[in-house]
């Protein structure tokens, strides 16, 4: 039975009623085939690839869910299939897009639930620039609302007319001190590194800025904040996030190919964790072996948070009024 | 001592920051897609009443607050403190001046309150939501006048001053909602 019209939800404080249960199923099986269409249109092979592997990410600021099996004993849910994606493409998959569950810890609010759908794709030839480009028509594709053009925004441009400080050269300790200044509420803060307040300030202080009617596009991430994007002549690295207002969208990469880069890069991210004090992760070999065998191609990637985007098509408040069952429903 | 992590930080949990109790009103959790978490909080001093905001690294852990709340029952005050009662175990504590705060035009002796401890001590009162109390004071009634319109302020034997309409006169019993400090009825004894 659909919900009746004009129920008798209640109106939120914004003055927005949050969509029924059965509006946001409808919402979100018309966004599927909007995503697949955008992608088969393009030339792209859907792909599936395991939620539940041997091997996990690398990251140290994702914390996965690890399970114990008799028969293949600890077991990881993904964080996103980045890695069993690119061991598609070092095969010759051609230009590839998924839309999958994934799993990350300690995440709960307004805008995360720890089980969500991901929106991946690699663009076979493409560079980040093009990728971008893709990723903003999609988007203002599924959410019609916004703006048409996205704002593109280089990350050390966007702390500047925000902060007045440069992320990329200014010292840690300005940094701080701008945080000190800007953000009293954080002035208890005990941050790890130049990154984590580099965080927080994008997170508290730049990001809040942005306009909530249309993308902002930030580019040109410091190479310690590649991840696995390319680091270009500037040494800065070829990643860039989609914002719409403060809500981080996509994130994507112009794709780093050489398999020495990703062992460097994961040995990195296992001393972060190990300095931190995280549980160890078992590296994801099976990708470094593709990679043995030769360069990934070169291709770009990026990685959509679907429900944040049906919250904006839904003009939902929380992150649990477009989830079929939130997590506390489970 | 119970500590709690950012993980376990909803809205009411009691925590201790800056050495004073307080209670979480607003817990946002905030984490680029490839950085650092952190805790957003909005945090109200419960000594002082004052909204806080304050940022945690999640995963950080804070000093949970031994803050309760009792129904207790009001049974005088000697002008320095305001008594109050157990129904219960009888046991009997003294709320100071800071801690009845503007409560104190509300209560009536057998009123059950709200009685927040901290440690033990009363840290603030909050009277019934709905009282009955007598006017002591007010001008003549207007006999016929039962509109309700315009109305006259109104001291109850409480000490609260309500606005009330024309027709109330002294020695009537009212209802009076204590969190607007409206009055509602007339209420029969």
């Amino acid at each position: 039975m659909p919900a009746p019209r004009n129920s008798s939800r209640p109106a939120r404080e914004d003055g927005r009623t949050a969509p029924a249960p059965l509006e946001a199923l409808r919402g979100r099986a018309a966004l599927l085939t909007q995503v697949r269409a955008f992608f088969t249109q393009r030339g792209y092979l859907e792909v599936e690839t395991p939620v539940l592997g041997r091997a996990g990410a690398a990251d140290a600021q994702l914390a996965q869910f690890a399970v114990s099996d008799p028969v293949c004993g600890t077991l990881y849910l993904q964080t996103s299939p980045e890695y069993a994606m690119k061991r598609l493409l070092a095969r010759g998959s051609g230009s590839i897009f998924q839309i999958t569950k994934a799993f990350r810890q300690g995440e709960g609010g307004r805008f995360h639930n720890p089980e969500f759908t991901l929106v991946e794709w690699y663009g076979v030839g493409y560079d980040h620039r093009r990728l971008m480009a893709e990723s903003c028509a999609l988007i203002a594709r599924l959410v019609p609302s916004l703006k048409p053009e996205p704002r593109l925004v280089s990350f050390r441009q966007a702390f500047r007319d925000r902060l007045g400080v440069d992320p990329i050269e200014d010292p840690t300790d300005v940094l701080q001190e701008c945080a000190y200044t800007r953000l009293p509420a954080t002035r208890e803060l005990v941050l790890d590194d130049r990154d984590a307040l580099l965080d927080l300030l994008m997170s508290h202080a730049v990001a809040p800025h942005f306009p909530a009617d249309g993308l902002t596009v930030i580019t040109d991430y410091p190479a310690s904040q590649a991840a696995l994007a390319r680091i270009n002549p500037q040494g800065l690295a070829d990643r860039f996030e989609i914002y719409c207002g403060p809500l981080e969208l996509a994130n994507g990469f112009h794709e780093e190919t050489r398999r020495e880069e990703y062992a460097a890069r994961f040995a990195a991210e296992a001393r972060k964790r190990h300095a931190r004090g995280l549980p160890a992760i078992a590296q994801d070999e099976q990708l470094l072996a593709a990679l043995a065998l030769g360069d990934l191609p070169d291709c770009a990637g990026c990685a959509l948070g679907f429900d944040r985007v049906l919250m904006l098509a839904m003009n939902a408040a929380h992150i649990n009024e477009v989830l079929t069952f939130p997590i506390e429903q489970t | 001592m119970t500590t709690y992590s950012t993980n376990e930080f909803k809205n009411g949990l009691k925590i201790m920051l800056d050495a004073d109790p307080c209670s979480i009103i607003e817990n946002e959790f905030v984490k680029p897609g490839k950085g650092q978490a952190f805790n957003r909080v909005r945090i109200r001093n419960l000594k002082t009443g004052r909204v806080v905001e304050r940022t945690f690294k999640s995963g950080d852990t804070v000093e949970g607050a031994d803050v309760v709340d009792v129904e207790m029952q009001y049974l005088y005050s000697d002008g320095e403190f305001w008594y109050f009662m157990s129904p219960e175990t009888y046991e009997q504590l003294g709320a100071d001046k800071t801690a009845v705060g503007d409560s104190a035009k509300w209560l009536k002796e057998q009123a059950l309150c709200l009685v927040t401890l901290w440690n033990g001590v009363p840290l603030s009162v909050e009277p019934p939501v709905h009282v009955i109390l007598k006017v002591t004071e007010t001008d003549p009634g207007l006999r016929g006048d039962t509109s309700g319109g315009g109305g006259k302020p109104a001291t109850l034997e409480t000490g609260a001053v309500v606005r009330v309409p024309l027709f109330i006169n002294v020695g009537d019993s009212l209802k009076v909602n204590t969190q607007t400090g409206e009055y509602i009825a007339r209420a029969k004894e």
